[in-house]
């Protein structure tokens, strides 16, 4: 592996020794937990991501693929979860590849936590490792210092606390994957309401033997309200200072032009309430 | 976060930096050293839920000293009257003199010629103003407090104030890491005024039972014995040397190490 | 001119992101760590004065750090009323920042309303409290009431009025203003949507001659509605606003209170 590329380490020092900010990562102030039960795991997450008070998205994806039977949730800084995750599922994959065996929950995290570890924190990712192995069913909490453990139910994020109360309360020796899935749910949905950190809807994974089922959006508790007067501007309230116009004859001698049969073939990328 | 109650009324450690320990090598015995700067002895959360004709409140008896366990027989539940009490979380110093000023003020109360005596509401302000004035001066009384009981009218009263003089009430109310652990449990009770009306009195004392349990769990300052109190028209219940029931620790004989350890 | 900026209030204006924020390992002569005295609880609140009301609204929503304190808090506050409930009362204050602060100013201003009526038999004009909360807020200069103050009413000619004050009374009369945690996020809607801003007049002219739309008084319920537009819209993009919105409306028959609910996430 390369690695990290250090060699801006000096120039950033200088600069922060005179007060320039850094940069601002936008961070999962999260709510994650885990939960094991007869047969299998459920993990489960909330679905904000902020940047200091501001939501940077509001349903953003906490449950990462590590492999087909095994799921991280990750809260911490964003980036951070997604690369780790990313590279341990890599690294992972080939590990399969080589010992032609189904990477074990202890082998992903035994990973995690050396490469975490490494890193002496600086890596701001805190994961539960959740899956299914042929050694039976795997739940772990790994932080960003490499320090890890292994409960029946785990909480982690600004949120944990939240959900840590909800599991000590309801918590129970036996459980069915729909009481996992309900409890894990529960324990999200005290820190969405709870904790500022966390918002939005949950989504939960469930682990089995057989199968993986990723719940996206499991419950959507948060819906935007819907605004009371229509901000559609008409046409022409926008100033337009210059305009100029290039023919499809003059573009076709830099590019390729297709001509669209409708409407239908007109690539939205996230629709909003204005467009109609 | 500030989950202990050295940390009240700091500031953010995200925002500016971490604690500074350096002072305490020597300024004890040099430069000036003025005011409560940080508490000794302190109690961990306070608790309480309102009801449809009341309020029940609890805290447990654990005085700590840092990390060690100082005293485990420490009344943190204090009556006023005939239907107020308060709760106080924090330096356990200025919670006795927080309850030797109301006493005071008890008796001071009773000898006047009104009639009148203060209420929970009354004894509410009265304390905000007393907290808010002491951080004005930078000399905090370094507590959380809630006071629960009656208002003028009758009516169920729970608000809480703090070291900064920082006031709010709310159906449920928890301070120190009862306000992370148990609130969110406590919440469920009742979201709003409006559904305190049906809340009974045993669904509330269950509730703040039970946060305490999760609260023993999961706060490493807090202790298994409790005082807790229950506020109607009929006047205070206070019982101060109870005991958590029906602990589960079912999840332990499972847990094997920490991560590859088997057997 | 310049405004304080709330950052200078705190411990600290230095960011933690320099080196120089690093703790000193022995630092020679006295160290000393101080008491913070303020606190930041959050929330949002914005007035809009009309032609003959003034709106000021605020959600209910107390914080502190990534904690709700409580959902219910109100922020905005009638002024010189008869009794608690503040029936009586013609002036409307909303604050926010640090809410000991705020409750503070509340409970100065509206003693201070109520002896001018006892002292002077009538009731205290909007322009006459206003200039008294600058000189209040004012009077802490060196350690000042860590908040942000809005004021309205309705003038001596009947018409909506609006204040906007800095931490230490500096202070002006405005159409709009959004205050608090989220005041970035709502103020430019506020631009947008009373002033007109950025908005012209379709097919008026060419480039920089197109005729800029011109503002004119809004009706109350459409005031109503960009209100609960706004918060519900900050609400989604911000973590210290939600829970409520209260909204207080000073007409010539007095004040009246609109409550709406808001995201609790």
């Amino acid at each position: 592996m390369v690695g990290f590329d250090f060699s801006n380490y000096n120039r950033n020092a200088a600069l922060h020794a005179q007060g320039v900010p850094l940069p601002k990562a936008t961070s999962t102030g999260t709510t994650i937990v885990g939960c094991i039960f007869d047969g299998g795991v459920v993990i489960a997450a909330d679905t904000r991501a902020t940047s200091g008070p501001i939501v940077a998205d509001k349903n953003c994806e906490k449950l990462h693929y590590i492999a087909p039977q095994i799921w991280c949730a990750g809260a911490g800084t964003a980036a951070d979860t997604e690369f780790t995750t990313a590279l341990i599922s890599s690294n992972l994959q080939l590990h399969a590849l080589s010992t032609g065996r189904t990477p074990r929950v202890v082998t992903c995290m035994t990973m995690l936590k050396q490469h975490l570890f490494r890193y002496q924190g600086h890596i701001g990712a805190y994961l539960v490792v959740a899956g299914v192995d042929p050694t039976g069913v795997g739940l772990f909490t790994v932080h960003a210092h490499g320090s890890t453990d292994k409960l029946p139910y785990v909480t982690m994020g600004s949120g944990s606390m939240a959900a840590m109360a909800v599991f000590e309360a309801n918590w129970k020796g036996t459980l069915t994957r729909d009481d996992a899935v309900k409890l894990c749910s529960e324990a999200i949905l005290a820190g969405i309401f709870n904790d500022l950190g966390s918002g939005s809807n949950v989504d939960v994974c469930v682990i089995t033997e057989n199968k993986t089922t990723l719940l996206r959006n499991h419950i959507k508790p948060n819906e935007r309200a819907q605004k009371e007067r229509n901000y559609r501007f008409p046409r022409g309230t926008t100033a337009v200072l210059n305009e100029k116009i290039v023919t499809r004859e003059e573009l076709s001698k830099y590019v390729t032009v297709h001509e669209l049969s409708s409407d239908d073939d007109v690539v939205v990328v996230e629709k909003m309430d204005v467009d109609g | 976060m500030n989950h202990f109650p050295h940390g009240w009324g700091r500031p953010r450690d995200d925002i500016y930096g971490p604690y500074d320990h350096t002072y305490l090598s020597h300024s004890q015995s040099s430069g000036p050293n003025q005011h409560t700067q940080q508490p000794a002895v302190t109690g961990t959360s306070v608790l309480a839920a309102k009801f449809k004709d009341g309020v029940v409140i609890a805290a447990d008896n654990l005085a700590s000293y840092g990390s060690l366990a100082r005293f485990t027989d420490v009344k943190r539940l204090h009556k006023f009257g005939e239907h107020a009490i308060l709760g106080i979380g924090g330096d356990v110093s200025d919670m006795q003199y927080i309850s030797r000023i109301l006493n005071e003020l008890d008796i001071d109360e009773n000898y006047g010629s009104t009639g009148n005596t203060l209420n929970a509401k009354n004894l509410h302000t009265y304390l905000s103003k007393v907290m808010y004035a002491r951080r004005t001066k930078i000399n905090p009384l370094w507590n959380a407090i809630l006071v629960a009981g009656l208002d003028g009218v009758g009516r169920p009263f729970l608000s809480s104030v703090d070291l900064l003089g920082t006031t709010f009430s709310s159906p449920t109310l928890a301070t120190g890491y009862g306000s992370y652990l148990a609130q969110p449990l406590l919440r469920k009770l009742a979201e709003t005024e409006d559904e305190v009306a049906n809340v009974t009195r045993e669904k509330a004392e269950k509730a703040v039972r039970e946060a305490l349990k999760v609260l023993f769990y999961r706060d490493a300052r807090s202790l298994d014995r409790f005082s807790i109190a229950v506020v109607t028209k009929q006047g205070i219940e206070l019982m101060e040397d109870e005991q958590l029931e029906g602990q589960s620790w079912a999840f332990a004989d499972r847990i094997k190490g920490y991560g590859t350890q088997v057997n | 001119m310049a405004f304080i900026h709330p950052s200078s209030l705190l411990p600290s204006s230095n960011p933690s992101y320099s080196f120089r924020e690093g703790i000193k390992s022995s630092a020679p002569g006295i160290q000393e760590h101080r008491f913070s005295p303020y606190a930041d609880n959050g929330g949002s609140t914005l007035g809009i004065a009309g032609k003959d009301f003034t709106i000021i609204a605020g959600d209910t929503r107390q914080s502190s750090g990534y904690s709700i304190n409580t959902r219910y808090a109100p922020k905005v506050f009638r002024i010189g009323g008869d009794d608690d409930s503040g029936t009586g009362a013609k002036i409307i204050l909303a604050v926010t920042g640090f809410a000991a602060d705020g409750n503070a100013l509340k409970e100065r201003l509206d003693s201070m309303v109520k002896m001018y009526k006892y002292q002077h038999g009538k009731d205290i004009s909007v322009k006459a409290c206003a200039q008294r909360l600058a000189t209040i807020l004012y009077s802490k200069r060196f350690f000042p009431y860590y908040t942000q103050a809005i004021l309205g009413g309705i003038d001596e000619e009947g018409v909506g009025a609006l204040y906007s004050y800095d931490y230490v009374g500096s202070y002006e009369r405005e159409q709009c203003r959004a205050v608090g945690a989220a005041a970035s996020l709502i103020m430019p809607f506020l631009d947008n949507q009373v002033n007109l801003k950025n908005q012209y007049v379709p097919g008026s002219g060419v480039g920089h001659d197109l005729k800029a739309k011109a503002a004119e008084p809004l009706e109350q319920s459409h005031v109503e509605q960009l209100v609960r537009d706004a918060f519900s819209g900050a609400v989604e993009r911000h973590i210290e606003v939600g829970d409520g919105l209260q909204m207080l409306i000073a007409t010539k028959d007095g004040i009246r209170e609109i409550y709406t609910p808001l995201k609790r996430d």
